[in-house]
């Protein structure tokens, strides 16, 4: 039977930093990973180092890097929602969550990836996990996928625990950083100030690239 | 974008002036000021596609500058704008970046919805 992942995040970009790896890997592995994304990102800070983009051609910019982050990855099956960005906790959390349901219905993935509702300090980033819980809690217990989440709040260790997943990446280190390249309006500044940084920095960095790490949802319902 | 030259930038305030118009006009200091820095008081606000009318719009200031449009029962008003541009669908789009060259606030006008 063919073996699938779903990974659901609310910005393109969102998957570069923390679970680009654990893609490659499951691409490796010949397991099919399907990217819903579910805004644009329409909102964002970053314009580039300098900035090329304005508020208008930011959609269409983005866009575009992330169905080259997706080439990079591998990720054949890339989604988009239709979502406009810092708008998803205002959506009709029954409604998004039976969009969800749908593509998990279409798919049956055995592991879906999101960020933890609660612990992922961007609102869209909660309201996207929290969509996907409800998603899945519509579903009979024993047909369930595990759901691996993404936390990086202040307190997230502190109310977590550690996380029940630490998956080495190391050697999609390299291709990693080519992914969040990829994003470039939002991630130039970023891998300039990497490129000046002393090079025990850089090692660290390099090192958080190496690890990824996931909170497994404890589903109460 | 280029940096704001006032006297064109006040030249495109006029001619969007009397007239029915779509306002897109925000201010962000980004969802994770309040992560990076606990002290920081993170507030923001946007509204988009606005059908405002305008009888007087003005720039003032000394890079950064300020913009203010009258209209008959009230005011619409930003400021910190540093970069400005005609895009390819005739919109007037100013913005604000700041030292990090990230977009602080944005004041767009359109004869079309955004």
């Amino acid at each position: 039977m063919d073996r699938h992942v779903l990974i659901v995040f609310p910005h393109p970009d969102d998957e570069a930093f923390g679970v680009s790896g654990s893609i490659m890997k499951y691409i490796q592995e010949g397991i099919s990973v399907t990217y819903v994304c579910l805004t644009l990102g329409e909102m964002g800070r970053n314009m580039g180092k300098p900035p090329f983009a304005t508020r208008e051609s930011l959609p269409e910019i983005r866009k575009k890097e992330l169905e080259e982050a997706c080439r990079i990855t591998g990720i054949k099956d890339l989604r988009r929602m239709g979502l406009r960005d810092k708008t998803v906790e205002f959506e009709d959390p029954e409604e998004l969550a039976k969009r969800i349901r749908a593509v998990i219905d279409e798919i049956t993935p055995e592991v879906i990836i999101t960020f933890y509702p609660g612990y992922s300090v961007h609102p869209d980033h909660n309201a996207c996990g929290a969509a996907v819980i409800k998603a899945v809690e519509s579903m009979a217990k024993d047909q369930r996928p595990e759901v691996h989440c993404l936390a990086f709040s202040h307190d997230c260790y502190e109310k977590l625990g550690q996380p029940d997943i630490k998956r080495d990446v190391s050697e999609f280190a390299d291709r990693k950083l080519e992914v969040i390249k990829a994003h470039r309006s939002q991630t130039q500044g970023l891998v300039q100030g990497i490129k000046k940084r002393l090079s025990k920095e850089n090692q660290e960095f390099m090192n958080q690239l190496k690890t990824e790490r996931f909170w497994i949802y404890k589903f109460q319902n | 974008m280029q940096p704001i030259k006032q006297s064109e930038v006040q030249q495109a305030l006029d001619s969007f002036a009397n007239q029915e118009v779509y306002l897109h006009l925000e201010t962000t200091n980004g969802a994770y000021a309040s992560h990076f820095n606990e002290g920081f008081f993170s507030a923001g606000a946007y509204i988009r596609n606005a059908k405002v009318t305008y009888t007087r719009g003005t720039i003032t200031g000394d890079n950064p500058y300020r913009i203010g449009l009258k209209m008959p029962i009230g005011w619409i008003y930003a400021e910190g704008l540093t970069d400005w541009e005609i895009d390819d669908k005739g919109r007037l789009l100013i913005a604000g970046h700041d030292h990090e060259g990230k977009l602080a606030v944005a004041l767009e006008l359109s004869k079309e919805p955004f």
